[in-house]
């Protein structure tokens, strides 16, 4: 039996996440953009699974499941968007795409 | 039992520092799965065994090899590198690093005051999965429909405009 304090766990989960917004804010190549946001997506699912394990109740997890499914859309669709970016404009730079028009 | 826990969350807060610096994306993604693995560890160690192995299957496993296939057929090489470079001028890591670690410091600051454990206690994938198929039958089921939705989203996103219908018609066609 081991007992981890329960801040640690999601001070653990907050600096994840402000990796990933650090990340998300400075770099303009939207692979790394992309790759940000899984990380910021996964410190959230760590925050739920760190509640749910100090009530000792399954809740937390099934709610990290459907944040995982979420993520896993988000990505197929996101990497498709990011391929069609790279053949429209021969770029992976963020800015490019700013203007939506045809 | 617990400096493993310490470990590996220093070693998963390190190796998110590592994605987000790196110029190469090869390097960084080979990075964040590093950092996936950590997280798995520390989900084990905190008794989530169930989404410890689906952390390693499906994060690590399946969506970081998504990532590599998009970034080995874009086929990017130095020339890449020495773009993220130019991009990652010095100066602009600071304002949002400040700004961020500013926030961060004030979760830090409302967390020191209270003081709980977890006692870590294994929750069994049985457990998960009554509670899965049980109450939450329909989340499940609108989990799926969003799987199906973007599984056709992806498949009309990443799919190329055919640029002529026949080879004899290539002229004519625009």
């Amino acid at each position: 039996m081991i007992s981890i304090p329960m801040e640690f766990g999601l001070i653990l989960a907050g600096t994840l996440f402000v990796l990933g917004l650090i990340g998300l804010m400075v770099r303009r190549n939207i692979i790394f953009v992309l790759m940000s946001i899984e990380i910021m997506i996964n410190a959230a699912g760590a925050a739920f699974i760190f509640a749910g394990a100090k009530w000792g109740e399954p809740d937390g997890q099934i709610m990290f499941l459907f944040i995982l499914a979420m993520s896993a859309a988000e990505v197929a669709v996101g990497l498709g968007l990011i391929l069609q970016i790279y053949h429209k404009f021969q770029t992976l730079d963020g800015d490019t795409v700013s203007k939506m028009r045809g | 039992m617990e400096i493993l826990f310490y470990i590996a969350s220093i070693v998963a807060v390190v190796s998110t520092i590592m994605v987000i610096t790196r110029l190469n994306a090869v390097h960084a993604l080979l990075y964040l799965v590093v950092s996936l693995l950590a997280v798995a560890l520390i989900f084990f160690i905190i008794g989530a065994p169930f989404i410890a192995v689906l952390e390693v299957i499906i994060y690590a496993g399946a969506i970081m090899v998504l990532f590599l296939f998009v970034v080995m057929m874009l086929n990017l090489g130095k020339i890449a590198v020495e773009q993220e470079r130019r991009w990652l001028s010095p100066g602009i890591w600071i304002g949002p690093a400040i700004l961020s670690l500013i926030l961060l410091l004030e979760l830090i600051f409302m967390f020191a005051h209270s003081s709980q454990a977890i006692q870590a206690t294994m929750i069994s994938p049985k457990e998960v999965g009554v509670t899965l198929f049980g109450p939450y039958l329909l989340g499940v089921e609108l989990a799926a429909m969003l799987l199906l939705a973007s599984i056709v989203g992806a498949y009309h996103l990443s799919k190329r405009k055919k640029k002529a219908k026949h080879r004899f018609m290539e002229e004519t066609a625009e």
